[in-house]
């Protein structure tokens, strides 16, 4: 399936090779500071006479390398992890509920506000709730960025500012402080890295304010989007559907994640063209169990039968699940930090040195000659 | 339009709320060290020693592998630091391992600028880093980090204390990198000497205040063997690359006639507890510090020195990036007017050199000019003379050959007249 082998680091010591080999060197002389690289040196492969017994292989020939994999896990499970994910789309289609279902506990903003109140609010309103939540040792800090009033105006122009506004925030709030002179340790990262949009299932094509939307969030956020309430299409309904919205995507120029020109190598690419396959994804959100074949599943129970959250063949919830936790989150966290928050801070710094440029007198072509 | 109500709640203290059944996040651990694994790791060391302490050697034996191929030369006059970076894979880690020697350490007669150049090499990387931080278009997260992680301070086996060098150059450097102090060829030193010279060597390192590196106790599936390894420092090491066959296993060792020291037998040096304490179980963590602690420090004193303040919130942020690039601008500005200045004494200068120059050379062909008039004269007043002298010489000529043709007729007629002398003398 898309589940990437998660058993990586296995124990180097079983396997434990000749010594490390030596595969390409260059060495250089400085007397203080830039250091000039000499021609290669060709590589001196050690081959030390190791006894290759039965048992065991000797420590004697083995350096310990590796062994950093598992300081980096120790590093990681100390600190822990952040996710922040916005979900978006007009009221009632499930986002809520999603929510609750992928991380299996009662993580939506609804849940933890208990008021009755479900009032469609006249102006967007962003709303975030962080959650620590723990499983197996790993910690991770949840947060699930809720945008009610989305896409529920009679006149929804410019409804994506306010959501490009916040985004844009919170890249801002990371320029600042890393820009600081005593900058922390950690810098908290409120970034957000994945941003879910609920496509209702109409069936036909995608709405103009659902491609006006992704257009212009696809630059700065990761966008996955998904087909909410699927149990409401057939699968002929729900194939078209998708081959429908695949096109339409693709006519509008829309990279949705996993976005075609950041895949690193062909590895990655085989992979990605897998889930490009397969987006949006349909999905079922719910957080009630039913009896099932004497389990209990999620599920949702209808006269008709009782549709299984977790079963492919009903739903593309898994898939989704595989993708956003299993596989794929530290993919999306990467992508939002070394790609979007950079191209973020370009910009910003731009427009700043022009800004400077003209104050000072400083004629423009100085200053873009000093960058890179 | 539409109004956007950020609202925050339980932001800093997040709720902890119960799972209630397998999210698979706890794979992300696994996800951090993939990605790592693919990226590759870097780890820099630098090693600082007196010339013949064995630091080329125990790199070597560190890293089972021969380094150089040849050693190096030691015959630069000052201190210079040689920086060899390889490639190393065991398993499925790539690691890209920067070795830094200083030559000619500790060799110079006058050793007070020794450790300057060693500072500034370390100064200078963090500088760079610095800068590709600071640029607007960057790849950090490509960047190939030279910062070094690790300093191994070899100490020489005296056996009595610590060198007043070497007492300097730790000072002078452990703000900056993390230093493990090491006993270089220990086998010269006896055990209960080793002891003393181990006690010594701390209380000395105490009462100066310098801080080496402390493995990290706050983790705790490492803090009991990081506790007992840091009361074993400094490390007594012994470093060899030649093999040795003990019992029925070829083993690294050294070869005296009275005995053999195995590098890797703990009761004869400290070897593995170095190698242990520096790849297998830290190695991360010394990268962390280099970044955390000493690459800030270097940071916030470079920004503050150049004139930068942390901004109040109202202010105008980036005066970061701005005003460096303006202070840049400032600072080549007027490093071109200097040039100017300079570059407009020089032409100036040269005006000078080249009117005084021709000043000369007219002299010169005056004085030539003189001469030659003067040798002419001189010449042609010989010449008359010597015209003279011809016509006189002439005259004289022609005087004789007169006189002598007027004898000779003489003679012809007085000849009878002698020989009729002489005959009437002999009569």
């Amino acid at each position: 399936m898309l589940e990437q082998d998660g058993e990586v680091v296995k124990d180097a010591r079983r396997a434990a090779s000749i010594g490390p080999e030596v595969f390409s060197s260059y060495s250089s002389s400085a007397m203080s500071e830039a250091v000039v690289p000499d021609t290669m040196v060709s590589p001196a492969v050690s081959s030390l006479y190791g006894e290759k017994t039965g048992g065991p292989a000797v420590d004697f020939s083995y350096v310990g390398i590796d062994a950093i994999l598992e300081q980096m896990r120790r590093k990681a499970m100390k600190q822990g992890f952040e996710l922040n994910i916005m979900v978006v789309g007009q009221s009632g289609l499930g986002k809520s509920t999603l929510m609750n279902t992928l991380f299996k506990s009662k993580v939506s903003r609804k849940s933890v506000m208990a008021t009755a109140q479900e009032k469609i609010p006249k102006t967007i309103e962003i709303k975030s709730i962080s959650h620590d939540i723990e499983e197996k040792g790993v910690r991770m800090k949840l947060t699930v960025i809720d945008t009610p009033g989305f896409g529920d105006q009679i006149n929804n122009e410019n409804c994506w500012q306010p959501i490009m506004k916040f985004i844009n925030d919170q890249y801002e709030a990371y320029l600042q402080e890393e820009i600081n002179i005593n900058r922390k340790k950690r810098i908290p990262d409120s970034r957000v890295h994945c941003c879910i949009y609920f496509i209702p299932p109409t069936g036909h094509c995608l709405r103009p304010l659902d491609v006006e939307f992704m257009r212009r969030l696809s630059k700065v956020v990761n966008i996955v989007p998904v087909i909410a309430k699927a149990d409401t299409l057939t699968l002929e309904e729900r194939d078209f559907f998708k081959k429908k919205i695949r096109e339409e995507l693709r006519a509008n120029g829309i990279d949705v994640y996993p976005q075609k020109e950041f895949d690193e190598d062909a590895e990655d690419r085989m992979i990605n063209e897998k889930i490009r396959e397969m987006i949006p994804f349909a999905v079922v959100g719910s957080d009630q169990e039913y009896q099932v074949n004497g389990r209990r599943l999620l599920g949702r129970k209808t006269k008709w039968g009782t549709i299984e959250v977790e079963n492919i063949a009903h739903c593309e919830f898994a898939y989704l699940r595989d993708l956003l936790i299993r596989t794929h989150m530290q993919n999306i966290k990467d992508i939002t930090s070394s790609i979007h928050y950079e191209m973020y801070r370009v910009r910003r710094l731009n427009e700043n040195n022009t800004a400077v440029a003209h104050a000072n007198g400083i004629p423009e072509h100085h200053l873009a000659a000093h960058e890179m | 339009m539409a109004s956007t109500e950020i609202a925050r709640q339980a932001g800093e203290g997040a709720r902890a709320v119960p799972l209630s059944g397998h999210v698979g996040f706890d794979s992300m651990p696994d996800q951090l060290v993939n990605k790592s694994v693919n990226h590759g790791f870097c780890f820099n060391i630098l090693c600082v020693g007196e010339t013949g302490l064995g630091k080329s050697t125990l790199m070597d034996t560190l890293f089972n592998t021969k380094f150089e191929g040849e050693p190096t030369q030691h015959n630069q006059p000052g201190v210079t630091l040689k920086s060899n970076t390889y490639e190393l894979q065991e398993s499925n880690v790539r690691l890209k391992l920067t070795v830094v020697n200083t030559v000619g350490f500790g060799d110079q007669i006058n050793k007070e600028d020794s450790y300057k150049s060693i500072v500034e090499f370390i100064d200078a990387q963090f500088e760079a880093y610095l800068q590709e931080e600071l640029k607007i278009k960057r790849t950090l997260h490509s960047y190939h980090d030279t910062r070094i992680h690790a300093c191994l301070y070899f100490i020489a086996p005296t056996g009595h204390s610590l060198k007043s060098l070497d007492l300097v150059t730790m000072k002078k450097l452990d703000s900056k990198v993390n230093i493990i102090p090491i006993v270089a060829k220990s086998d010269a030193i006896s055990k209960s000497e080793l002891a003393k010279f181990k006690i010594k060597i701390t209380s000395e390192l105490v009462s100066n205040g310098v801080q080496i590196y402390q493995f990290p106790t706050d983790d705790e599936s490492v803090a009991e063997i990081n506790s007992t390894m840091n009361s074993h420092l400094p490390f007594a090491v012994v470093g060899s690359t030649e093999e040795v066959k003990i019992g029925n296993k070829m083993v690294k060792a050294r070869q005296y006639p009275w005995g053999t020291v195995q590098v890797e037998n703990e009761n004869h040096c400290d070897f593995v507890k170095l190698r242990e304490m520096l790849i297998r179980v830290n190695m991360e963590d010394l990268r962390e510090q280099t970044h955390t602690r000493h690459y800030e420090l270097y940071r916030r004193c470079k920004l503050e020195e150049m004139g930068f303040k942390d901004t109040d919130p109202d202010s105008k942020p980036f005066s970061l990036q701005e005003t460096y690039e303006a202070k840049r601008n400032e600072f080549m500005g007027e490093l071109q007017k200097k040039e100017e200045e300079m570059r407009q004494m020089f032409v100036q200068r040269v005006k000078e050199k080249e009117a005084e120059l021709k000043e000369a050379e007219k002299e010169l062909h005056e004085k030539f000019d003189r001469l030659k008039k003067l040798h002419q004269d001189e010449k042609k007043k010989l010449e008359d003379k010597k015209k003279t002298l011809d016509d006189e010489l002439n005259t004289f000529k022609q005087k004789k050959t007169a006189a002598e043709l007027l004898h000779n007729q003489a003679q012809q007629a007085g000849g009878s007249t002698t020989l009729k002398r002489d005959k009437e003398r002999k009569n």
